[in-house]
């Protein structure tokens, strides 16, 4: 089956690993993506300005995919409840959608409702299945414990994403993690937000967010920790030296992308994977993983 | 807070406003038991930052103090309020509403202008410069190019290219 690859703005500029690991994966896994040029952000910026600005921006999108009768793939959290948000309030309010679709005119463009959009990680679990990537696995990663980090907007608000997972206390990624053969432990306030959203209003308090996370999943003990947001992972990856300096601490978590870890275990080389761009260096923690290969 | 709310610079008005706005429908329906403030990961950090007392604030008329602060900003929309409150507010979109309430108001956030100037001149949030080009060619990765003239085309329509000061 074949997806539109929605990447958004963060991911091709900031998250080429995530990109590259995601895209390495599909193949490895028969899953086939096409890349649209005209997609452009996803409309989130703009919905603290002016949410049917945003609306305009995300239906824009929606439409483009549908003209090509694809659904839509998405890799990045806040991408995703953008679409899938601007799809269900479209899609249920006539009116709306009347009035989004006199403005899409302009540029030649008509939402009807007809694309699904759904992010990557819950396409595996969901579509592709945790037991058919079981199959799949040949270096099972054995003692090795990733700490979850679901990203707000992968399973909130409900309104959104209903039909899916706990939003308290979902299970669907540490499913995921758990097929490679690795632990997905529990640690405290395990739903808690990265800080992303306010890295650019306050910074001091984004990070401050950012540490109480990091402390959390170091007092588990965990070898590395696994996004499936861009912005989860500069948070916790791009930021982590300047809160060890900040705070006068060590961390030294590598954070891992979902399709990162996946592919480790069904054996992808760790180049193929952009595991050089990963920012808290992760020698150590793949020394662990081949280690174990010999025990 | 410990001064005295002078009620004569109050805007009776304001709660009306807020749920007439798309995302504000459920304020009215606050009864102020705090499970909000008790949720946010940002009030942890920082504690100008309540929801419950800024839902107060907006059910008082306390519009110039709401809109001019800082805090409706702080919000980081992670929808663990609006997940565990019991009459459904829905608080992060009220938030929303507050923010753009703002902006209709003549005042948009030095954080959101720069991201709306991005988005409006390049279609993107970020720059895809050709060293990006290069790195994402050196990768194995297609390249991108920007989206300008549609999306700036609906910018123009939804009124907001009045904030953007870059050329045109």
């Amino acid at each position: 089956m074949k997806y539109a690859l929605f990447l958004g703005c963060t991911i091709p500029v900031r998250g080429q690993n995530y990109e590259m690991s995601a895209r390495r994966i599909a193949k490895e896994l028969d899953i086939e993506f096409e890349d649209i040029k005209e997609f452009s952000c996803c409309g989130f910026p703009v919905r603290s300005i002016d949410k049917e600005a945003q609306l305009l921006i995300s239906a824009r999108n929606l439409a483009i995919a549908e003209e090509r009768g694809l659904d839509i793939i998405t890799l990045c959290n806040a991408c995703t409840i953008t679409l899938q948000e601007a799809k269900l309030e479209l899609d249920h309010d006539p009116e709306l959608k009347k009035r989004i679709n006199e403005k899409l005119k302009k540029v030649g463009k008509e939402y009807k409702g007809t694309a699904k959009v759904k992010h990557f990680a819950r396409f595996l679990y969901e579509e592709y299945t945790v037991d058919k990537i079981k199959e799949k696995i040949k270096k099972p990663l054995k003692n090795i414990k990733a700490a979850a980090h679901y990203g707000c907007h992968f399973i909130r608000p409900t309104e959104v994403y209903k039909d899916f997972d706990d939003p308290e206390h979902p299970k669907s990624l540490d499913e995921l993690i758990e097929a490679t053969g690795a632990e997905s432990p529990d640690y405290p306030d395990k739903q808690r937000c990265c800080g992303g959203g306010i890295l650019g209003i306050k910074e001091e308090d984004a990070l401050s967010m950012t540490k109480n996370k990091l402390d959390d999943v170091k007092s588990v003990g965990a070898d590395c920790m696994i996004s499936i947001c861009p912005f989860c992972s500069i948070m916790y990856d791009g930021n982590q030296k300047k809160i060890e300096k900040t705070y006068e601490t060590e961390y030294k978590i590598p954070v891992l992308y979902y399709p990162q870890l996946l592919g480790l275990a069904m054996g992808i080389p760790a180049d193929e994977l952009g595991f050089k761009m990963n920012r808290v260096k992760t020698k150590n923690f793949l020394a662990k993983v081949e280690g174990q290969d010999e025990a | 807070m410990s001064e005295v709310i002078d009620v004569s610079k109050l805007d009776r008005n304001f709660k009306y406003q807020v749920i007439n706005e798309p995302g504000g429908e459920g304020l009215l329906s606050c009864f102020a038991c705090g499970t909000c403030a008790a949720s946010c990961p940002v009030r942890e950090v920082d504690e100008r930052f309540n929801p419950r007392k800024l839902i107060r604030m907006v059910i008082l008329g306390m519009k110039d103090e709401v809109l001019q602060n800082e805090f409706i900003y702080l919000c980081s929309g992670c929808y663990l309020c609006q997940e565990r409150c019991p009459q459904d507010v829905g608080i992060t979109e009220l938030m929303t509403a507050l923010r753009n309430i703002a902006v209709k108001e003549g005042y948009l956030h030095p954080s959101f202008k720069a991201q709306l100037e991005f988005v409006y001149g390049l279609g993107r949030l970020y720059e895809l410069t050709e060293f990006d080009n290069k790195k994402r060619a050196k990768n194995g990765l297609p390249e991108l190019t920007p989206v300008v003239d549609e999306v700036k085309t609906l910018l123009k329509e939804a009124g907001l290219s009045k904030f953007v000061e870059v050329e045109e």
